[in-house]
This record gives C-alpha cells, structure tokens and sequence, in this order.
C-alpha cells in the first residue's frame, strides 16, 4: 500500500517557509522515502502569502497536497493557518505560530485581519498545537530560529532520524549558527510533544 | 545541489526542475547558455552560473538575443541553450520561426517555461502551439527527473534532425522537487561554423527550399514520436485510457491509478497511430491536459474519439480538486469525499517593499492627473490602491509605445506619461524611446532606475556593472543613452524627496515635446539589504489623519492606540522600516520622527 505523508507548511514572505520545506524535503529523501516539494513564491518576496507543500512515501506521484488531505500543516501566521485550515485531512494536525502580519490591506476599510484566527482553525481541524516561536527563541537568545523551531515541532509528528535532521539541518543553516538552530529544533520538538500529550 | 547516496548507487539529488535543467545541461556537455529572466525559468541559467564552471552562461537583455545568441553557438558547432517565460518567446518568435529553417550544426535546446494559473505572469498562453506554427519538435517533462534526462535526449534529436528543440516547462514543473537520479556526462566537442549559405543565409532563394526541407523533416519527426520511447504506454484497467504529459499527466497518474496511459514526452508532433492503436484498446479516451485542448483538437482532427476539455476545463493549473471535481462530473470516477469551504480571510496583495525607491515617485505622479501608460516590474505595484498611479501593463516595453499613440489622439487635457523600470527599458523601452524622439511624441517618460531587475529576484543587467557569472562589466549610462536617442530635457531626481519629484514631474510637462525624468535610487533589497536607522511614530503628536498610509508602504499599519476624537494612530514597525525617509514627508503633524531623534527630544 502506497500510504502518502502530506505536509504543508504556510506563512508570509520572508518568514522562513521556504527553508523549513527544503529541510525537511531533504530529511525525508534522506530517510529513504520517494519526495516531492512544491511551492509557489512568484510574489511573496513582497508580502504575499506562501504556501509549500512536502510529501513522501513509497512513490509520489503529484508535488501537490490534495485539498482536505494535508496530515499536518505547520503554519507561521496566524490567519495564514485559518486560511488553509480546510486543507487538512480529518483527524489532522495543524502546528500554529502564534504571531500576526498584518498587511497594509487591513488598514483600508474593506477588508479587516481575523479576530481570533487560531480559535477559528479549531473549528476545522480535530488537533490544534500553539506556539509561540518568536518568544521561545528570544528564550534562547536568538530571534532567527523561528522557521527552525516551527520545523522542530513539526518533527514530532514524523518518525525520521534524530541523525537525519540533523544532518540536513547543518547543512542549511548559515554557518555559526547550527548549534542555536539544534537547539531551537529540540526546543519545537519537546513543546509540540508536551502539547499533545496534554490534550 | 546536496547529494545523497547509498553504496553502490548513483548520486541522487533533491531538485527543482529548473535545477535538474541545469544538472542536464552539465550531462550533456551543453557548452552555452542564454536567456532573459522570467518567472518560472530564471533559476536554470542562475544554478549553471552557480554549479556548472565549464559551462558559459549570461543573461541577454532580452529574449531575442538571447535565442539569437545561443543560435550562433549552435551554428558553430557547440551545444546550447536558449531559456526564457511563456511571453518570452514571443519576443524571441522572429529568430525562432527562421531558425526552424536554418536548422543547427551543434543542438539547440530553447526552454519555454509557461505559468498555467498566472502565478506571475500577464497572460497564460499555451506555448505548445509554437511548436505546430514553427514546426519544430517539443519535448514536456512531468517531474524532475525527466527535465534532467529531457535535456541530453533535446540535444540528441536536435543533432539528428537538424532542428531547435522547444522544451516545454510550466511552474509547476521549474519550481517543484523531486529526486534526480545523476547519469553519465558527456564531452562533445565544438565542432566550429562551416559556411553554408544555402543553409544559413535565408533570402527567398535559399528559403523556398528551405521550407520543402521543414515540411520532410516533419514527417521524419513524426515518424520518430511514433517509435520513440518518449511516448510510452502504461496498461491498467482497459475501462479507461488517459493520454497526458507534463504537469498534467502526474495529477493524472494519482487521482486515476486503475487506468491506462499514453504518457507523452514528446508533445508535438503527436504519435497519431500509436494513439489510435491505444484508442481502440480502451472503452473510453479522455486527453488530461492544462490550458487549451492542444492535444484534443488533434486527436479529434485525426478521427480519434475522444473526451478532454469537458473534464479539465479550460482555465489554470489542473490541481488534484479540479481534476478530480471533473472526473467525477463527467462518471469518470467515484464521488469523494467533500472538501471543506476555506475560511474568508483577508488577501495580502503584493505590495511594494518598505523603502522601495518607487514609492516617491507613483506618490507624486498620482497627483498630476495625467494618464499614465505603465510597463511590467516591480514598479507595475503602483497601480494598485492606495497608490493607484499606473493605467496599465500590457508587455514589457509597451509603455512608451503606448504613451506615443496616446499621445497623437490626445485632446491635451491632460498629461501623458509613461513609466518603465531600467530593466525593461534596456530591455525593450529603448526602440519605444526612440519612436518619441523621431515622431516627436508630447510624452513624459519616468525612467525607474533601481540598478536591478528587481521583480525577478534581483539579476543583473546591462546598467548593473555585473554580468551573470559574476564578471565586471560596462556599466551603461543611461542618462549618456537617453541623450543619444535624441531627449533634450532630462532630468535627474531623488525618490524619496517628494519636491524634487514633484519639480520634476511639473518641468518635464511644460516641456512641448519628450522628456525623461530619471529616477535613480537602488532597490531597498537587492543587491544589498537597505536598513538605515528607523522612524517611529510619536504617539502624542499623531492625529491618526491616515496620511502616511497613503505611501502604501508595508512597515506603517493602522494598530496604534485612539485619539481623544477616536481615531486609530497609525504605526512604523521599526524591524520593517528601512528610514527611506518619506513618510514624514507627507506627515503634516510632525509626528515622524528617526528613532534616535526621540531619545534625545
Ligand atoms: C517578455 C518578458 N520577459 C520577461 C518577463 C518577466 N519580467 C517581468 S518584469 C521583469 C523585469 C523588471 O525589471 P525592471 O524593469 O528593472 O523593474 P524592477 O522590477 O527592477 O522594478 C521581468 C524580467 C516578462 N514579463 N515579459
């Protein structure tokens, strides 16, 4: 049986989407799983949304995550989470940070940023994890590990190697930092597991 | 490139197809490539700048020489490769349709990366239909592996038939990942030009026979697609056969995986009799292709039976809810389950970056009440609210040519200006420049010079000082440039100085003829993040009059707290703000201030 993992990973330009995805496209090739990666990043250097989809198994076919399929979403923003929040499967899991961008748009008078964007996916997806990864990472002293430390806890839904991600984790990261980024990605792991286990 | 491997296996790689283009080239021993940038091709020549040091690459300033270029090296004997967008081939039509005639000595690739959906692109046409008008072979790969393997196969033919190679790419296909399986590199050698006029000197004489030549040679190719393992059959359930290529054909592969199918690698010319053959195997054919019914009009011309754009529509990409809400309208598959509405949630529209040096000048051009002719850049983002100070996009270059018959129908109510970046100005602005000049056009033309071509994610150009490998270059000048089209009135400002915009934009109207105003101030985030000390908003002095808001810039938001009137104070995120400078400019309350500045207040 061909069983397909389906990730998903959304957020706004320059948040780090990018590098979580190719981090762990790379962990599941190296994990021996047929991978696919997709995203579309025409636009987001300029505030737009960005959404990239990974997924492995024994052979994959399609780069794209089928709508209500996604088995977790890691979501960087918070309404970016409530936008894709249909896309998950049912009994899925969506791994939210808990920062807001607000687009100038807001500040028209037709359009308004959600009140309680995070409170809105749960009507949707069974299993919503919070985080805040700006904080968790001012804790450890440096505020560009939050696309690391959001990949950390989506780690902990996967069974990859502790080797394996930190492997391709080394080899991504800018140099002198890969110790801090270990650090965040173990940090993610233990609030994502903590988190689910308090449910 | 990170290679990952297992003993005794070949080097394997996690890859986008544009990247698996660039590892094909270095297996081929592809020995040029030229193009322009574009969304979703520009990463190919950029990876073999990066990875591939035998290779020799440069961006043109436009797709026309760009092909041009790469068929000098093909007619010398070297292999090459021409990369460009969707609507970069239609810049590069000209030598394209010739070049069908003159045929090649070395292979010729020339890529056509086409964006179904308009992810970022003007329009979504389907260039498979320039194979059938220019009568040339076109190969589709479906993942990453094949746009690697495609490559050397492009070439093969390319040699063995005499003929440019179109290859075929949609976003989808460049900007996904899969694993790349390394093969074996070749080392051709330059073979060097031989002169054959009959061959490449194309006046009627020459070309008449010429195209007797195409039309053989066609047969030749058909006959080939026909054999060719490119075109390949995957027996399933014989209830119902697929025939698909490309992105198409993987969507297809997943939502269908009972079916047969008819896989084509080779898009144009069509295997017509293999097709047949598969036809009458299966109960019910349907052709599973994006954008328009290419495939399915030929089948349908050739007396095969067939079903296609009643399932796949005729709009975007064909994603896995489209195909499959298709499918099932059509009882081609069971009903599934259904998917959830999404939540309404606010858009994020492009916008310009804090301290983009276009920003001044859209601030200051919508007050003059003229009509402004615009062109395709970064800078196209000043036609939306609240800057609203663009009319229209057409095609890079356009805007000049636009202003020009404006211009010549014009009541002269109201001014006339076009406003073109430095890219798309050294692309395909300065023939429109010098139209102006020659047909003495009343025009004001803004020339946006951010020393970039920003949109595509910062490459270099001819007013850039670099070339794509990195090499120091001629630095145009392009005031120098403007003067020698024949522009008397040329003035220089500073973006983020309102006034000096705003005298500008005023002195070049009252000029009777053309003028150019240039606009020359570099890009906030390329080459070079831009991150000077920051302005912040003082609360007290803010009277929550929206006006900063109106520059449109992404740093300043609505979030402060209420006036004793109620009103919202406005907001400078100071991690976001660059210290442009210009918001205070339009703050009549004195309430921006450099950050430093209020420290010592
Ligand atoms: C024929 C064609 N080629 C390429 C593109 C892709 N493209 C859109 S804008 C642009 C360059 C814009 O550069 P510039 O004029 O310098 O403006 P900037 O984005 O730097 O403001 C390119 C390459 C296109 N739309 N059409």
């Amino acid at each position: 049986m061909n069983e397909i993992q389906n990730m998903l990973i959304v957020g706004v330009g320059g948040q780090g989407v990018i590098l979580a995805s190719a981090i762990l496209a790379q962990a599941a090739m190296e994990a021996g799983h047929d991978t696919k990666q997709s995203e579309v990043h025409g636009m987001s250097q300029r505030g737009g949304t960005v959404s990239s989809h990974v997924r492995f198994g024994e052979k994959v076919w399609s780069p794209m995550v089928p709508e209500g399929e996604a088995h977790v979403m890691l979501a960087f923003e918070r309404a970016e989470a409530l936008r894709a929040a249909h896309l998950v499967a049912p009994g899925g899991v969506a791994i939210v940070n808990r920062q807001s961008i607000i687009p100038p748009i807001a500040s028209g008078k037709n359009f308004a940023y959600p009140e309680d964007p995070i409170g809105d996916s749960r009507e949707r997806v069974e299993r919503v994890i919070e985080i805040d990864a700006l904080e968790e990472c001012r804790k450890l002293g440096n505020e560009k590990m939050v696309s690391v430390l959001l990949l950390g806890a989506l780690s902990a839904q996967l069974d990859f190697d502790g080797a394996i991600w930190e492997k391709v984790i080394r080899s991504r990261v800018p140099k002198g930092t890969e110790d801090g980024n270990l650090a965040a990605f173990a940090k993610g792991a233990e609030l994502a597991t903590a988190a689910l286990a308090a449910r | 490139m990170e290679a990952s491997q297992k003993p005794e296996e070949k080097l394997r790689y996690l890859l986008s197809g544009n990247e698996a283009v660039a590892l094909g080239c270095r297996e081929a021993g592809v020995h040029l490539g030229a193009g322009y940038p574009g969304t979703p091709s520009t990463e190919i020549l950029e990876t073999i700048a990066r990875m591939v040091p035998e290779m020799y690459v440069q961006w043109s300033p436009n797709e026309k020489v760009g092909l041009e270029v790469a068929a000098g090296a093909a007619f010398s004997g070297a292999r090459a490769l021409s990369t460009q967008k969707h609507v970069g081939l239609n810049v590069a039509a000209d030598p394209l349709m010739t070049l069908a005639y003159t045929g090649v000595e070395g292979g010729l690739v020339v890529v056509t990366a086409d964006d179904p959906e308009l992810h970022s692109s003007q329009n979504e046409q389907d260039n498979r239909h320039f194979a059938r008008f220019a009568k040339l072979p076109m190969l589709e790969p479906s993942d990453s592996q094949e746009a690697k393997d495609y490559i050397a196969v492009g070439m093969d033919i390319s040699e063995e038939f005499d003929v440019p190679v179109l290859f075929r790419m949609t976003t989808r296909i460049s900007h996904s990942k899969g694993i790349v399986e390394a093969g074996e590199t070749q080392k051709p050698a330059i073979r060097g030009f031989t002169k054959n006029p009959l061959k490449y000197v194309m006046v009627p004489g020459h070309a008449r026979p010429r195209h007797a030549y195409v039309e053989e040679r066609l047969v030749k190719l058909r006959a080939f697609a026909e054999t060719s393992d490119l075109n390949r059959i995957e027996w399933g359930d014989k209830k119902l056969g697929i025939v698909s290529a490309g992105a198409a054909y993987v969507q297809a592969r997943e939502k269908l995986p009972e079916a047969s199918f008819l896989k084509l690698g080779m898009s144009y010319p069509l295997p017509l009799e293999k097709i047949r053959a598969f036809a009458e195997q299966v109960d019910r054919l349907l052709v599973i292709e994006e954008l328009d019914p290419f495939f399915e009009e030929q089948l349908k011309a050739a007396g095969i039976v067939c079903e296609g754009k009643n399932v796949t529509g005729l709009l975007g990409e064909l994603t896995p809810g489209r195909l499959g809400a298709g499918l099932v309208r059509e009882g081609m598959l069971g009903a599934s389950t259904e998917v959830a509405e999404g939540a309404e949630v606010l858009p994020r529209p492009p916008v310009l970056c804090p301290g983009c040096p276009h920003r001044g000048v859209f601030f200051e051009l919508k007050k003059q009440r003229g009509n402004v002719f615009g062109d395709i850049g970064c800078y196209t983002l000043g036609a939306l609210p609240p800057l609203s100070a663009m009319d229209t996009c057409l095609d890079m270059g356009a805007s000049i040519g636009n202003a020009i018959g404006a211009s010549k129908v014009s009541d002269g109510k109201k001014p006339i200006f076009a406003t073109i970046g430095d890219g798309t100005f050294l692309h395909s602005g300065m023939t429109g420049l010098l139209d102006a000049v020659y047909n003495r056009a009343n025009i004001t033309v803004v020339i946006l010079d951010n020393r970039i071509t920003a949109m595509t994610g910062g490459q270099e150009h001819p007013s850039t000082g670099h070339t794509l490998m990195g090499e120091e270059a001629f630095d145009v000048d392009l005031e120098g440039l403007v003067r020698a089209l024949g522009v008397e009135h040329v003035e220089n400002v500073m973006n983020h100085d309102l006034e000096d915009v705003q005298a500008a934009l005023q002195a070049a109207q009252e000029h009777q003829g053309v003028s150019v105003i240039l606009a020359e101030a570099p890009c906030a985030l390329m080459p070079y993040k831009i991150k000077e000390t920051p302005y912040e908003i003082i609360e007290d002095a803010c009277t929550g009059c929206r006006l900063c808001l109106q520059t449109g810039c992404p740093s300043i938001s609505l979030t402060g707290t209420l006036t004793a009137e109620g009103r919202q104070r406005a907001v400078i995120d100071t991690e976001t703000c660059t210290g442009c400078g210009l918001c205070p400019q339009t703050c009549n309350d004195h309430a921006i201030m450099l950050v430093s500045e209020e420290v010592t207040v």
